[in-house]
């Protein structure tokens, strides 16, 4: 019998792939390892900027890939798999890495080699995944990380011994630190070897992997280093049943906080540059249709999206630095039990705080929930969450219908404490949904809530840095495409059919058309075809409506302008005011969140669903308003 | 001492992969405000775990055999 003859028995890797030719090198290059092993430190201290982000066809995996130039000039590509335990597939995760592994992907082709990066720190734990990748037989570099980790807590081991004991080559390497990368680099560089064979356990059996994981280490020396004593005496802080949720409390209002107050400045700079641009080119470019285009659809609809940009890095800053430094798995262990009664669970805390500055990074962030039902009730609810882009039409309507009188001394106006209802609402709204949920459809008998505690670390600048970059790329791409598309249709149709090549009035517009096709229908909330025109443009992206608002009374848009709030309080009574913030408190009005969920579900089902029942709530919601508003102002 | 996960098999071996091996030896060192979910520390790794599922761990303290 051959010693892989364990692998008869259903395991990870049951073909063999093609041999490759003697003297070939690696042009493909799979990253594998588990969560936290520094799989993504390493891929961007190979590649550095040269990756992109991208996702597998048909599952909600995000996919990594970057390229390495090698000193001889020829390039390899990198693809960091997602982080798994083992290769025995039942999470989506784990599919994706086996597959990719045997080359199953579909448009994917298969590796030529792989890095396995295991943390040196729990070495005995992670060498149950060198038994699985290496039972995939293709050539492996064992790459130990947190090598200074290891040194500074007083472990050690052999690497020589344990890499002629696993038949694959092993360096110790600090990821972070920049050390022993060179080794890594002349992996790639070489030919690919295939592992020798080894006696391997039978990977469906995880004691026996343990076992084998375990004497593996022990046969190379591998001493263990002492706990980490800073995560302890850090945990005795922020777990500590008094302490922790105050520093919980704490680290989400100043998150919160900094959405707002830091990206304030930042945010009138960019919308300063925006507009300092586009009246430099109105005044520059000669007066034709396109300037037109350019200034009046373009710049504005673009540009009221793009002064998002500062917020939304803000807050991925802010996430960042939390998860990389270990506290977001302590914050979600914290919110856990206010989550539960709800029916969510601790890990929809983070995307929902997210939600506060946009649905799209929050239903994103959803990935890191392994139970399906609670994932999809927490990306349901999500766009609830009372979002920056909903701040221009609440602070327009507000300023224009209330007027600012103190409620609570200096501390509290009647204005802000409007948009703290606003906020509440939303929140409300939420909580229900989250309720209604999870005692139907997403019921659960049992929440599968498994969360691994890592050790406490400094978060590193290049890794935040170029996460930031990438997330900007995202967010500028969605603005160049989606955004763009919108900005540029609503200007055509507002300046179409042309008489005499005369824009026509915007009442006899195709869009002013547009809104009196609707009009019936949002007539019993006491909206005009003017509101009507907004909320068909505001499909686009809420903000939207404040600019389309301003067009059409033909007057300068900014939420700010005296003039665009006069021409408000013509148009609409005070109960509508009010029905027309409780529809958008309540209304899906977004084509990137519907776009990120019918990626992230996989389907048109569960958007459509979604944009269904928040529509028909914010339709009765703004009914209800109204009606309420009108009966206690007496009318 | 761990002596048995009473779970469905794909958890059970989720756990275990996580350290949480029959025969290995748990401590509970912190817990989320109110006791629930609760921190197992185990090999140097820690994973949180909510009652619900921690009831199908057997957990045992070991006899002094001396
Ligand atoms: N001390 C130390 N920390 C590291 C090293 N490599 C990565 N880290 C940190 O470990 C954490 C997890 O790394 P990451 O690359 O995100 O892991 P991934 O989940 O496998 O992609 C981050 O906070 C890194 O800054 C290393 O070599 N030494």
């Amino acid at each position: 019998m051959s010693p892989r003859s364990a692998l008869a028995l259903p395991a990870a890797c049951h073909d063999e792939p093609p041999a490759p030719p003697r003297g070939s090198k690696a042009r493909i290059v799979a990253i594998v390892g588990p969560p936290n092993a520094g799989k993504s430190t390493l891929f961007n201290r190979l590649t550095g900027l040269r990756q992109k982000v991208a996702n597998y066809p048909g599952v909600t995996v995000e996919q990594h890939r970057g390229r390495v130039r090698l000193p001889s000039g020829d390039e390899i590509e990198l693809i960091d798999l997602p982080g798994v335990y083992s290769l025995v597939h039942r999470s989506e995760d784990e599919r994706v890495t086996h597959d990719t592994l045997l080359g199953r992907m579909p448009g994917q082709p298969r590796p030529d080699a792989v890095l396995l990066i295991l943390d040196s720190t729990s070495l005995a734990r992670h060498l149950v995944l060198a038994a699985n990748v290496l039972s995939c037989n293709l050539p492996t570099l064992v790459v130990l990380n947190m090598g200074d980790e290891l040194r500074g807590r007083g472990g050690s081991l052999d690497v020589t011994a344990l890499s002629r004991q696993l038949g694959a080559p092993v360096v110790l390497v600090s990821a972070a630190r920049n050390e022993g990368i060179d080794a890594v680099r002349a992996f790639l560089a070489g030919e690919v070897v295939r592992p020798l064979p080894i006696a391997l356990p039978a990977l469906q059996d995880v004691p026996a992997c343990h076992k084998w994981a375990t004497r593996m280490g022990a046969d190379a020396g591998y001493r263990a280093p002492a706990p980490p004593m800073w995560t302890r005496r850090l945990d005795s802080v922020f777990l500590h049943p008094v302490g922790g949720p105050l520093v919980f409390l704490a680290v989400v209002l100043a998150v919160f906080q900094s959405i707002f107050t830091l990206a304030k400045p930042l945010m009138d700079v960019v919308s300063g540059a925006i507009e300092g641009s586009g009246s430099w080119l109105a005044a520059h470019l000669p007066a034709s249709l396109l300037r037109d285009l350019l200034v009046d659809g373009i710049w504005a609809g673009v540009g009221a999206v793009v002064v998002f940009l500062p917020q939304i890095l803000i807050l991925f800053l802010f996430i960042g630095i939390l998860e990389d430094s270990g506290y977001l798995a302590r914050a979600a262990l914290i919110a856990d039990r206010t989550m539960a009664k709800v029916g969510l669970q601790g890990k929809s805390f983070i995307p929902l705080l997210a939600a506060y500055a946009c649905a799209v990074p929050a239903v994103l962030a959803t990935r890191t929930i392994e139970d399906k039902r609670d994932r999809l009730a927490t990306i349901l609810i999500a766009p609830f969450m009372t979002c920056s882009a909903r701040l221009p039409i609440y602070t327009l309507v507000i300023a224009a219908f209330l007027p600012e009188q103190p409620l609570l001394g200096p501390f509290l106006g009647t204005r802000a404490a409007a948009l703290l209802g606003l906020y509440v609402l939303g929140f409300l709204a939420a909580v229900g949904t989250a309720r209604l949920l999870k005692s139907s459809i997403l019921r659960s008998e049992r929440t599968d809530f498994v969360l691994e505690m890592p050790p406490y670390r400094w978060p590193s600048f290049r890794q935040l840095g170029l996460r930031l970059v990438d997330r900007s790329k995202v967010f500028l791409h969605r603005a160049g495409t989606v955004i763009l598309a919108a900005s540029v249709a609503l200007w055509i149709l507002a300046n179409v059919p042309r008489h005499d090549g005369q824009a026509p009035p915007i009442a006899e517009s195709v869009a002013g058309m547009l809104g009196r096709t609707v009009e019936p229908l949002i007539a019993p909330l006491g909206f005009d075809w003017r509101i009507g025109i907004g909320l068909v443009t505001s499909l686009a992206a809420r903000e939207v409506i404040v600019g389309t608002l301003g067009t059409i009374y033909g007057i300068e848009g900014t939420a700010e302008s005296v003039g665009l709030q006069e021409a408000l309080r013509m148009h609409l009574t005070v109960p509508a005011a009010v029905g027309l913030l409780v529809f958008f408190a309540f209304a899906m009005q977004c084509t990137s969140t519907i776009a990120v969920v019918r990626r992230e579900t996989g389907g048109w089902k569960w958007p459509a669903v979604q944009f269904g029942y928040m529509l028909f709530l914010a339709w009765t919601g703004a009914f209800v308003a109204n009606r309420i508003t009108a009966i206690l102002l007496g009318s | 001492m761990l002596r048995a996960i009473d779970l469905p098999e794909a958890l059970a071996q989720r756990l275990m992969e996580m350290g949480l091996v029959p025969g290995s030896t748990v401590s509970a060192p912190f817990a989320a405000p109110g006791g629930d979910p609760r921190v197992y520390r185990v090999d140097g790794a820690e994973v949180a775990l909510r009652r619900e599922m921690a009831q199908f761990l057997t957990l045992e303290t070991p006899e002094d055999p001396a």
